[in-house]
């Protein structure tokens, strides 16, 4: 049974048997729901198989959403095992698992398929294209993603889940302080899913650069493509420097190398560096997109243009490169000498200058717009203020020789959340009601989402706030209890109801998706915000090849001055569509890519080895296959706009 | 599909233009995979641990041969391209395979010289440097493998189908990845070995 013995748990305790039977009933249930209903052919040909970029999005987006929950899980236990002193909740090994996956879960499979959902979902139409340039590509990247997350989330009924922090720097990470295959899971789920965001990354320069509808010049396209192409072009310089961190790590952990040790050579700092010169732009790659989102919608319910359009694409352009000059501000405490601190002090603080001619912008925007409060607006106001607390500490922070002070504190912890939430997770919330009606055909019911909006803001300065105190006392990040004579107890407390109020406020949210399925009208319009761009000027539901006639754009409004001055986007006559087909491969790819990911993981050699040749066996398979895709006759074009005509 | 005449075969439709694009900025990943192995290697080149260093173990004999025939490979799958671009598919073809054969002799030479190193106490575990070093170029090495591969089912697909805008295209990308294989030895040379052995 010695076999058998690598797949135990390290540290079982009854939530994770607890885990492992949920898990297990939920596949069950799947499955038998999945045969019950006769579903798998419609599963294979609509969803495992297609190359669309709309139902690509929304596979990412329902990812998303399901580690959001994931990860939330993991936020609500940190934060009960620190409401009160001396909590015997959790026990430090299982807390030092829970706050690694918590953050790799939040940033890597929660923040990052939620940007590619929206990506996904809105670039190709605010482009005005039929497709994104290699869709079968785009259909592997979300795979693999999806098979990464799958087999990082495993980690925790099988072999144990990496315990030594979301940065897992060396040697902490190394065999020797980590000995269980934990870490090794971080090393491949997050390398397999880090190649399909490489891949992403390519797809979408290209299509943003080759595929604009005619007329659309690099300066008339909507702020959130330009959001997405700088964010893109981040990805394919960071990602490679990810691929070669890991693989580096999986060869001391498994070859037994000496890159990170800290005997015959190795350098333990060199992780760290490395981590951060990924890491740094990675938080540009959540926070633009983002910045896209909060452009369209306030522009949009503000009813005047984006003020300062040059500028915003300017500050995005300037982010992007200064993202990679500012990695050292993570470790100013681990001894590069003041020269180097000063200049990493310096370029950080640099960067808080685009950002800032960024939210002014926004203000702009709004001054002497005709305001009108949806729930996404609502979300993109709260954003401004509350950000700005996260950005401005975040300064703080910036200082190296402050930095001693706050280095791996709670103030630091607080001045992350206070980015990432505001920043990222309001714009996604923002986003996806946005564009839900689009995705859908319905939208959600406003009075919950705008009563969701404002618990989630206010649950958010809760949960935060307190820390910014309780780490300039001196409470330390990632310890697992304190005693009551450190007088933390409180702002801990305090902070506890917060997150139980996001967890509220996220469950309202999926009330409101249950709500609105349910009851929502489908009778709306395909621009029910009288929004801006592209995207809203097709139908709803987006036919398969998005626009019948591709359209002509004059501006970088090009929708909304249509609709002002009354000219036609699309102009000329139907003409047959060639469509990509859809492929199985990229589905069976990601399958092999898991078994090669779980087999690695667990040093099984000889799975490892039949599973390499599968992958090259794919590769293979797609050199040869001859795929020309195929058309869409005018006579089917005439009938669906028809049918979505009257509809 | 729209054929564009006026441009070469391998960028005369749209979805062919994108895929060279497409793989330029693969390409330009490509470019910061080896750039953090190279950085890496700065870092580590002097901690050598109980190990040896560069300077006892380089031999300057196999690397200029494995040079001569990298460098060559690249000249002739450059002839290939031009042979494609002027139609001629029999030229092409021969072109391709002496590149490929020359890619092998590379390897051959590569592998021995690995080989080579182990045997004299420079493995992988040895210490840092060595692991940086057998890293790096058998991340180069391995990029060289799966070229033969991938060479080899073009030149299968161009002898079967011929010179289609689909296998022009594909001819071209793959010349795209070996002319950059190239780039990163020419690197590899100066910086690893003959930085090293100075």
């Amino acid at each position: 049974m010695d076999f058998f013995d690598r797949f135990a748990i390290p540290h079982a305790s009854p939530a994770i048997y607890a885990s492992m039977v949920a898990i297990g009933l939920t596949v069950i249930a799947i499955i038998a729901g999945l045969t019950y209903f006769k579903k798998w052919g419609y599963l294979w040909r609509e969803w495992l198989t297609t190359v669309d970029h709309k139902r690509i999005g929304i596979m990412y987006l329902i990812s998303a959403l399901l580690m959001l929950f994931r990860g939330g899980v993991d936020a609500i236990m940190m934060r009960a095992q620190l409401a009160v002193p001396d909590n015997k909740l959790l026990d430090a090994q299982h807390y030092n698992e829970i706050f690694t996956t918590h953050g790799i879960v939040m940033i890597i499979f929660m923040a990052m398929p939620f940007i590619m959902a929206l990506m996904n979902f809105v670039v190709p139409l605010q482009i005005g294209a039929r497709d994104v340039a290699f869709p079968r590509l785009n259909a592997l990247s979300f795979w693999l993603f999806f098979m990464g997350a799958m087999l990082f989330n495993i980690s925790f009924v099988i072999g144990g889940s990496p315990d030594a922090g979301w940065t897992s720097y060396f040697p902490l990470a190394g065999t020797e302080f980590s000995e269980s295959v934990g870490s090794n899971y971080y090393m491949i789920a997050i390398q397999i899913a880090g190649l399909g965001t490489l891949m992403t990354g390519i797809n979408f320069i290209t299509t943003i650069l080759k595929m604009r509808a005619p007329g659309m010049k690099l300066m008339k396209m909507p702020m959130f493509t330009w959001a997405s192409l700088v964010t893109n072009a981040i990805i394919v310089f960071a990602f490679p420097v990810l691929t070669v961190l890991l693989a580096m790590g999986t060869m001391d952990r498994l070859f037994g190398t000496h890159f990170f040790t800290t005997t015959n050579g190795g350098m333990d700092m060199l992780w760290a560096n490395f981590f951060w010169v990924w890491g740094h732009p990675e938080v540009y790659i959540l926070i633009l997109p983002a910045f896209g989102i909060y452009s369209e919608v306030i522009s949009t319910f503000a009813r005047r243009n984006l003020y300062g359009y040059k500028s915003m694409v300017g500050s995005m352009v300037i982010i992007s490169l200064l993202s990679f000059l500012v990695w050292t501000h993570h470790f100013f405490t681990m001894g590069q000498g003041a020269l180097t601190n000063s200049i990493f002090s310096i370029t950080t603080m640099a960067i808080a200058v685009p950002t800032g001619v960024k939210l002014f912008n926004w203000l702009f925007t709004l001054w002497k717009g005709k305001i009108e409060i949806t729930t996404p607006m609502l979300y993109s106001l709260l954003f401004i203020p509350t950000f700005t607390i996260g950005g401005v500490t975040g300064v703080m922070l910036g200082m190296s020789a402050a930095d001693y002070q706050y280095h791996n504190t709670m103030f630091l912890v607080a001045h992350f959340h206070m980015v990432i939430i505001p920043g990222v997770v309001f714009a996604m919330l923002a986003g996806l009601t946005f564009y839900w009606p689009k995705m859908f055909g319905y939208m959600l019911n406003e009075k919950i989402g705008k009563l969701s909006a404002w618990i989630i803001a206010t649950s958010t300065l809760l949960a935060f706030v307190p820390m910014f105190f309780s780490g300039l006392d001196g409470q330390a990040r990632r310890m697992y209890t304190y005693s009551e004579s450190t007088g933390f107890g409180p702002w801990n407390m305090v902070s506890f109801i917060g997150a139980a109020g996001l967890a509220v406020g996220f469950a309202l949210i999926v009330y409101n998706i249950y709500y609105s399925t349910r009851y929502a009208s489908r009778d709306i319009a395909s621009d029910p915000w009288d929004a801006r761009s592209l995207e809203w000027a097709t139908h709803t539901p987006v036919p398969e090849y998005n626009f019948a006639i591709l359209p002509q754009v004059k501006s970088s409004e090009a929708f909304w001055d249509a609709k002002k001055h009354g000219h036609e986007l699309f102009q000329g006559e139907y003409e047959k569509i060639h469509m990509p087909n859809n492929s199985g491969v990229p589905f069976i790819l990601s399958c092999i890519f898991f078994v090669w990911g779980f087999s690695f993981v667990f040093s099984l050699w000889i799975p490892l080895i039949l599973t390499t040749i599968g992958i090259f066996v794919c590769m293979a398979y797609r050199s040869f296959e001859k795929d020309h895709g195929h058309y869409i006759t005018v006579a089917e074009i005439e009938e669906t706009e028809n049918n979505l005509r009257g509809a | 599909m729209k054929i564009d005449n006026s441009l070469p075969l391998e960028y005369s439709t749209e979805e062919n233009s994108n895929k060279i694009l497409g793989f330029w900025i693969f390409l330009g990943a490509e470019i910061m995979l080896f750039a953090t192995l190279f950085s890496a290697y700065f870092i580590l080149v002097d901690r050598t641990g109980s190990g040896p260093t560069g300077a006892e173990i380089f031999e300057i004999t196999p690397v200029l041969i494995e040079t001569i025939l990298l460098l060559t490979s690249s000249f002739t799958i450059g002839l290939g391209i031009h042979a494609m671009r002027l139609g001629n598919k029999k030229a092409m073809l021969t072109f391709f395979t002496i590149t490929l054969i020359l890619g092998l002799g590379f390897l051959g030479f590569e592998i021995f010289e690995f080989v080579h190193y182990v045997h004299i106490g420079a493995g992988l575990q040895t210490s840092a440097f060595t692991a940086i070093l057998l890293t790096t170029l058998g991340t180069h090495g391995a990029h060289v493998t799966f070229g033969l591969f991938w060479g080899l089912f073009i030149i299968l697909q161009v002898k079967k189908r011929g010179l289609t805008p689909e296998t022009a295209n594909k001819s071209f990308i793959f010349s795209l990845y070996w002319h950059f294989l190239d780039v990163v030895w020419i690197f590899i040379f100066s910086f690893v070995y003959l930085k090293g052995m100075m």
